[in-house]
Formats: structure tokens, C-alpha cells, sequence
């Protein structure tokens, strides 16, 4: 709310001054601030684009100031497609707050009345009088005074020039001529290089290191050794690589790690000890469990259980930053998803004041959600304590990424549902199980932290101890309560506490297992009552965006398939993300190979609806990346580990889709010309899963409800089914 | 102990001091100050890191200085500039290829490599050429787009 009682959209209720969000510099250019940051998600541009044609100058003239605290809003963490939505929206009114402010200033400056105006890439124009000022002379490096109000109505869409078209993405041409365009690119004077030597495995002490012979190592400045963390710096970056190994190879540790069997995660997740909650309308009651309980008039009851694996990011670029610490300063340049929460965390870890923090957010490689980000930005200030006055840059190595990232949690979804005679539901039920999804950095306390390093180094602190998540749509439970009309749903989510494997948010959070679950379920269910898998979905949902985009997709990809078992085959999917954010189908089609299990995705379309579109192919991108992904999660990715270690060390250990893997996405936009943006960059993983699902059991008969479907299960499933040789 | 190597990259002299078993990857990003090879893997599985060697695809996280002096290299940086985009370069602009961009370079000079050999290449040739580069965004589809655009570009 703002003094006159208007609800302001996104962040700028948070902070409503036009001067904390766009300023008009001297030199022609215009200064757009944002306090969401990119990662790979396309927001620079996307904010561009919107302040571009609010205010009506040439995108040439945006400057994007992102993610730097103390110049930017706090907006918190980028992550849950909250971008467009929060930045964005707060972007679009406080933009046209400002060209209002311009008009006003340009009417008195020309003496005419403010509406014969018109403008053109900043220059003000009065045909009457045959005058013109720009916005360069009337506010050119003076701050905007004052609050947006919420009384200015940005343009009407009709009239939109930028907004909605496809946008060469703004800082696209350093990343095309390999010019400095990430975190692991920033140069300095004076940057000197650091490694860090990690444990074997989780909780692991160190026994003995042989420092000194590192120490005396070519090029070697500093080697850091507290409690069981280990790190050095040196000259350049070939001399900290071979004084890393040096000093891991001296390393002796003392493991006690005990992890559960990664092939009965499942069971490990039910038989452990976790608190039940029901979820309502997508918020978990602290309320007692009601039982699954088979309502009259049912016809049919299905049951079914379906899993994931642990998942890792597994960021293209292993995680990077680069520190300095000076007079009593602490300057963190991180690929950080959170510059604000990071500097609180970071303040208690390191005994500093939150105001001796800066966080200057530089790109990193394409982030999913909570990565080796904010771990490698305790690392870097901690190399960087020990040398003072001299910038670190400090990389990840791939294994550093693969072993210590923490992962998506492995999830159990069971459904269990009622059809009447007609072959509609009339009871349904959904249990999940889970670890934590929430492991981003909190403020550091003398005993508690989030961060990597602070459960090795001195003083050892410990990993906060995971809650249940009580928040509407949010960590397990995102997505668990269904979209369709449904006469009755019982949601249950079951924390497990305990985290074996170190889990914090991947992207979508539980909404990828909940929607794998709910849209194989109700192909399960459409087979049951002998119903076109497409006919029972829209049967079961009245929500006419959600049947657009469902109708898109299948359209696209050719729909009706052909009968089950032809080994080729098609499905479809859908979800609404978070249940209030974008809507997004998607259909695939695949060929199964019967004698050695290869799922072959042919084909796959995604249709999405977002409101109005802004950036279109930022938007196709994410919405054609979200299928990708998500079809390497489900063909092929588990994080794989032994009693003791995670053995997912590399990219053998943990294969990603290929090239000859990947099929071409076709995206199918449903604009919808001044609604509000719905967030997408999380919108088309559930479905993306769900649908590869669907299309297999269409080609072929056989329903795979275990994730990964890698060629040796499926064929197990196929024989156990009698198909195949 | 480290030597000075004489290198060729980009079509200029160019000299480096450092061991000889230092993977190429460290004297390009270090002394001669050329960003666009990016660390990966470092043990050739991601493809972030090539450039070509004598027109070769080569994983310069492993190709050692000793092994580089004998060769002509050839990096992102070579292919073009912001003033003269090579059409590769461009169409991956166009096509809007890549969502973070970490994997664009690698792509570039692995696909120049392919168009260099086989001028009018189809998905599936494109698709094999690029099977040892990783992108984890999930730009696929697109990628191909844009190795396709820019053989017809350059098309006689
Ligand atoms: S960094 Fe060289 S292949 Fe990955
Ligand atoms: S665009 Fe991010 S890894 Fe390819």
C-alpha cells in the first residue's frame, strides 16, 4: 500500500521511490535498476524492454543495473519465476510513474499541455508550438523526486512497439564473441587465484594435511587451513590447481557419513520418521491426517506410487566469485540468486557488520536453483581474509560442483483416486514424502549456518535443522494440490527431517514430482475409464486458459495418438505452475526401442500462456530449456552414491542430455495482451516429465512411475509386461 | 619447470611462459587474456572449453602447451568480433541460442569446425558434430537453428 491506500504491484510496494528505480543520466542513457539478478532466465532483457517502452526511448539507451546491494531494492531471491512478477510489474509502473513525471515537467518546460505531447526515443515534441526538449535536458543526472502512486496508468498494450516481439537478449553479443560476459571472466587488478580442498564425503574431519609442502609450492600465497576446511591461493590459476592437488593428495580425513541405499530411497523416505500435514488449497495445515477412505458410488479405485531421484543443477559453469577484503570491507562479486541474504549470511559467518558487505551480483552459468553459489562466496571471502588487499578469485572445480551442490530432493507421490460409472472422479487422494527444499542462506548464527564452509571451519557451526514448510505452494507441496476440478481433495504431505544427501530448492521444487504424479495418474485414470487422455482432462477442468493451452499442444503435435503398443507413441501433460502462476501443456512423441529399452523423444511441443508477453523469445526459451531439462531428468539423471560418498562426480557420473538426445521443442505462445505476467521458468518441468511418461506407456503399454526411465528399466518393465525379447 | 612456447592463435605470434603440461585452457584465459574458452569439466566432457587446433576441434582443458605450439589455434575470439560478427555468430544471436550463454562459445567454434567441412550439414549432422558439448539450459533445438542459418548465409 502506498499513502493513498493503492496496492502497488510487485516490489515496488516494497519500495515505491521512481529514484530507487530508474534514473535519466546526462549522457543520454537510462539507468534501470532491478534487484532480481540473471541467471540465464533472461530478466535483464526482459526489464529492458519493459522500461524501453514505458518511458519511449530505443532499447539502445537501457542500462540494466542489477543485483548490487545497496543500489538496488532488496527483493530477496531470485527463484520461484517470481522475476516478472515482482520486478517486472514494479518496473512497468514505476516506469510509467516516471515519463509521466517527464511529461509533466516537458508540458511546463514547452508551456503547452501536457497531453498534446508526443515523445519519440526521448525527445519530447510539441506539434502545436513546433518545440521540442528531451528527457536528457529536462532530468539528465538529476535523481526522480518522489513515490510512485499507483495513479498512472502504464500504456495501453494495444499500443505496445517492443513489448511481446523477440529481443536480441542484451548482453548477448560478449557471449557470442567470448568477450567477458560471467563471474568466472572478471578481471582485476592484482586477482590472484584460490582452490579449496574438500572433504571425501558429508561430516568428514580432517586428520592431518601437509600445508607446509604446499606452502612452499610455486606461486603459492597462502595456504588456509581451519578445522577441516582447507583452501590456497596463489599467483595464477595453474599454480593453484597443482597446489590443490598437491595439498588434497597430502589430506587424510576421518569419514563417518552414512547414507541410505540410493536404489530404496523410496522406502527410506516412507519408513523413516516424518511429520504429516494436510495441504489445503496448496497451504499445509498444522491439523491432524484424515484416511484415505473409498467413497460411494465408486466404480473403479486406482492406486499408485510414483518416485524421483535426488537431482543435481549441475550449472554448466561450476560455481565462482571473486572476494576482496580491505579495510575492514568485505566486496563479494557472486553469481549469488540472493545479493541481500547472502550479505546477512555472510555477516554472521565472517563477524561483520551487514553494512561492511557488498554484493555485487555477476552472472554466473545458467542457475536452476540453489547451487554452489552462495557456498563459493563464503569460500572466496575466506581466501580472502587471508590475503588482505588482494582480490581472489576462487573456481569451483566440476567435482567440487557435482559432490557439493545441494541437490533436489528424492520424492515419493502416491495417488489414489475414485471414477464413478461415467468416468468422472469423485474422490482423490495425493501422499508425498520429502526432505527439505529449503536450504538457502539464512542470517548465520554463532551456532547455526547455511553455508558449506561454516560446518567444517572453526568454529564449526551446524546445518540449521530442517522444518516443515507451512507457506501456500511452496517446497514439497508446490503443485500437490491439483487444478482440476475435483469434487474432493485429500493432500498430504509428509516431511521426512532427516537429510542424508544435503537438498535445498531445484527447480520447480515439488512440482515437478507432483506433477509427474498427478498427469500420469490421470492418464491412469482416463485408461481406466476407457476415456481419450485428453477428453478426461478437459472433462476435469473448467479453467478456460488451462484448456487452451492443453488444446494448443495437442493440436500441434497431431492428436489422437493411435491405440497403446505400436512402439511409438505420444503424450500430453499439463499444469498450472504453483497454481497461479503460468500455464503450460506439453506433448511428446516417442519412439521406444523394444530390444534395448532407449526412449527416443522424437518430437516434443510445449504451449504456454504467461499474460502478456513481453520478452517472446526469453520466454519460448524458458518455457522449450523447462521441456529439455526436464526430459534429461527423467531419461537419464540420479545422483548416484555409495554408504558413504556421493559417486556423481563428473559428467559421466552423472549424464545430462546430448545433442543427439534432444529433440526440437516447438513453443506455442498464448498472449494475452494486458493481464498481468505469470511467472514460466518453472512451468513446463512437471508436464515436460509427465508427457514423456504418457508417451510411453502410449507406445508401448508400459507405465513407468520411477524416475530415471533408463533403458535397463524400461526393458525390465517391458519383460515383466511381456513385450519386448 | 616452466619454458616459453611460441604459439599461433588467431592467426597472430603469440608467446606464453608456463609448464609444458599446463593445459592450454589456463595460458589462454590467463596471459593472453582471452575469455571466451570456458572451464567446464576439465576433463573433456563438456566441450565449454574448444577451440580449434590446425581446424580441429580440440578440448583445450586438456591440450597441453607443449601440444598446442605445434598447431595453428583458433578461438571464439578468432571467428569474429563485435564490430564483424562471423554469421555464426550472429545467427546464434538471432535464433536467440543460448539462455545463460555458457556453453556459445565452445558451440561456435565446435560448429565452425563442422561448417568448415561439410557446408550444407543437417540436424543430424549438426546434432553428431556437437554430441561432446554440454548445454545445460536447454537450447538444443535452437542451437541447431542457428548452425543451419549460418550455412546458408554463408553459402556461396
Ligand atoms: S572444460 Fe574442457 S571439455 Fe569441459
Ligand atoms: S545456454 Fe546455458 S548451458 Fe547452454
Amino acid at each position: 500500500m502506498n499513502g493513498n491506500g493503492k496496492k502497488l504491484p510487485g516490489s515496488l510496494a516494497k519500495d515505491a521511490r521512481i529514484a530507487s528505480w530508474v534514473a535519466i543520466e546526462a549522457d543520454g542513457t537510462v539507468t534501470v535498476r532491478t534487484g532480481k539478478v540473471e541467471i540465464g532466465q533472461g530478466i535483464r532483457t526482459a526489464v529492458a524492454m519493459i522500461a524501453a517502452e514505458e518511458l519511449d526511448v530505443a532499447m539502445a539507451r537501457i542500462r540494466v543495473v542489477s543485483g548490487i546491494t545497496g543500489e538496488v531494492v532488496d527483493e530477496g531471491v531470485t527463484s520461484g519465476s517470481g522475476s516478472m512478477e515482482q520486478t517486472g510489474r514494479a518496473l512497468r509502473q514505476v516506469t510509467a510513474e516516471a515519463r509521466a513525471a517527464l511529461m509533466a515537467k516537458a508540458a511546463a518546460h514547452l508551456g503547452v499541455d501536457a497531453a498534446t505531447l508526443e515523445v519519440e526515443d526521448g525527445t519530447v515534441r510539441s506539434p502545436a508550438t513546433n518545440s521540442q526538449v528531451t528527457y536528457w535536458e529536462l532530468q539528465g543526472g538529476q535523481a526522480f523526486v518522489g513515490e510512485a502512486t499507483g495513479a498512472v496508468a502504464p500504456k495501453d498494450p494495444a499500443s505496445y512497439t517492443l513489448v511481446g516481439k523477440r529481443m536480441v537478449e542484451i548482453d548477448a553479443v560478449a557471449k557470442v564473441t567470448g568477450g567477458a560476459a560471467f563471474i568466472h571472466d572478471l578481471a582485476m587488478d592484482g586477482l590472484v587465484h584460490g582452490r579449496v580442498v574438500r572433504p571425501p564425503s558429508q561430516g568428514a574431519k580432517l586428520l592431518s594435511v601437509d600445508a607446509a609442502a604446499a606452502r612452499r609450492l610455486e606461486g603459492v600465497i597462502e595456504v588456509v587451513e581451519s578445522g577441516s576446511f582447507l583452501g590456497i591461493v596463489a599467483t595464477d590459476e595453474w599454480q593453484a590447481i597443482k597446489a590443490r592437488d598437491a595439498l588434497a593428495l597430502s589430506a587424510q580425513w576421518e569419514e563417518s557419513a552414512r547414507l541410505p541405499d540410493e536404489d530404496n530411497i523410496s522406502a527410506w523416505l516412507i519408513d523413516n520418521e516424518s511429520a504429516a500435514h494436510p495441504v489445503i488449497d496448496g497451504t499445509p495445515q498444522d491439523a491432524p491426517v484424515s484416511a484415505i477412505a473409498v467413497p460411494e458410488g465408486a466404480a473403479k479405485t486406482l492406486e499408485a506410487s510414483y518416485t524421483r531421484p535426488y537431482h543435481m543443477h549441475a550449472s554448466l559453469g561450476p560455481s565462482a566469485a571473486v572476494a576482496l577484503f580491505a579495510d575492514g570491507r568485505l566486496t563479494v562479486h557472486s553469481p549469488s540468486q540472493g545479493p541481500y541474504p547472502l550479505a546477512r549470511a555472510l555477516a554472521g559467518s565472517l563477524g561483520l557488520e551487514n553494512d561492511a558487505i557488498t554484493i555485487i551480483h555477476v552472472q554466473g552459468a545458467g542457475c536452476y536453483g540453489h547451487n554452489g553459489a552462495d557456498d563459493v562466496s563464503l569460500d572466496a571471502a575466506l581466501l580472502a581474509q587471508a590475503v588482505p588487499g588482494r582480490p581472489v578469485r576462487l573456481q569451483w572445480t566440476r567435482a567440487d560442483e557435482h559432490l557439493w551442490e545441494p541437490y533436489g530432493p528424492a520424492m515419493v507421490v502416491m495417488t489414489n483416486a475414485s471414477l464413478d460409472n461415467d468416468g468422472k472422479i469423485i474422490d482423490w487422494n495425493l501422499d508425498l514424502w520429502s526432505t527439505t527444499h529449503q536450504g538457502r542462506p539464512r542470517p548465520t548464527t554463532a551456532t547455526h549456518s547455511s553455508l558449506l564452509a561454516d560446518w567444517y571451519r572453526e568454529p564449526v557451526r551446524a546445518r540449521p535443522v530442517a522444518k516443515p514448510n507451512f507457506s501456500n505452494e511452496s517446497g514439497a507441496h508446490r503443485n500437490a494440490w491439483s487444478t482440476y476440478d475435483l469434487p474432493r481433495q485429500r493432500v498430504v504431505s509428509h516431511f521426512v527431517a532427516k537429510t542424508p544427501l544435503r537438498t535445498s530448492s531445484f527447480r520447480g521444487l515439488g512440482n515437478y514430482a507432483n506433477i509427474f504424479a498427478i498427469e500420469s495418474f490421470m492418464d491412469e485414470l482416463a485408461q481406466a475409464a476407457g476415456i481419450d487422455p485428453l477428453e478426461f482432462r478437459l472433462a476435469h477442468l473448467g479453467d478456460e486458459r488451462g484448456r487452451a493451452v492443453l488444446n494448443a499442444a495437442a493440436e500441434a503435435i497431431g492428436w489422437p495418438p493411435g491405440g497403446p503398443g505400436s512402439g511409438t507413441g505420444k503424450g500430453i501433460a499439463f499444469n498450472r505452475y504453483k497454481n497461479a502462476k503460468a500455464y503450460a501443456a506439453v506433448a511428446m512423441e516417442v519412439e521406444v526401442n523394444e530390444e534395448n529399452g532407449e526412449i527416443i523423444v522424437k518430437r516434443a511441443v510445449v504451449a504456454g500462456d504467461a499474460g502478456q508477453v513481453v520478452s517472446a523469445d526469453g520466454l519460448a526459451c524458458q518455457l522449450e530449456g523447462g521441456v529439455i531439462q526436464a526430459i534429461s531428468w527423467t531419461l537419464k539423471e540420479r545422483v548416484r552414491f555409495g554408504p558413504q560418498r556421493v559417486t556423481s562426480a563428473d559428467w559421466e557420473s552423472y549424464p545430462i542430455l546430448t545433442f543427439t538426445e534432444a529433440p526440437m521443442v516447438e513453443c506455442i505462445l498464448l498472449n494475452q495482451p494486458g493481464l498481468p505476467y505469470l511467472g514460466a521458468g518453472e512451468g513446463s518441468q512437471g508436464p515436460g516429465g509427465a508427457a514423456l511418461a504418457n508417451a510411453v506407456f502410449n507406445a508401448t503399454g508400459v507405465r513407468l512411475r520411477e524416475i530415471p526411465f533408463t533403458p535397463e528399466r524400461v526393458k525390465r518393465m517391458m519383460v515383466a509386461a511381456g513385450r519386448g525379447p | 619447470m616452466a619454458e616459453t612456447f611460441n604459439l599461433r592463435i588467431n592467426g597472430a605470434a603469440r608467446q606464453v611462459v608456463g609448464d609444458p603440461d599446463m593445459p592450454l585452457l589456463y595460458a589462454l584465459r590467463g596471459p593472453l587474456g582471452l575469455l571466451g574458452a570456458k572451464y567446464g569439466c576439465g576433463s573433456e566432457q563438456c566441450g565449454s572449453c574448444s577451440v580449434l587446433l590446425d581446424g580441429e576441434r580440440a578440448f583445450s582443458c586438456k591440450i597441453t602447451l607443449a601440444q598446442a605450439a605445434a598447431s595453428d589455434i583458433l578461438t571464439i575470439e578468432g571467428i569474429g568480433t563485435e564490430g564483424n560478427l562471423h554469421p555464426l555468430q550472429s545467427a546464434f544471436m538471432e535464433e536467440h541460442a543460448f539462455q545463460c550463454g555458457y556453453c556459445t562459445p565452445g558451440l561456435i567454434v565446435t560448429a565452425k569446425a563442422l561448417l568448415d567441412q561439410n557446408p550444407d550439414p543437417d540436424d543430424a549432422a549438426i546434432a553428431t558434430a556437437l554430441r561432446d558439448n554440454l548445454c545445460r539450459c536447454g537450447s538444443h533445438g535452437r542451437v541447431i537453428a542457428a548452425v543451419k542459418r549460418a550455412a546458408k548465409e554463408l553459402a556461396p
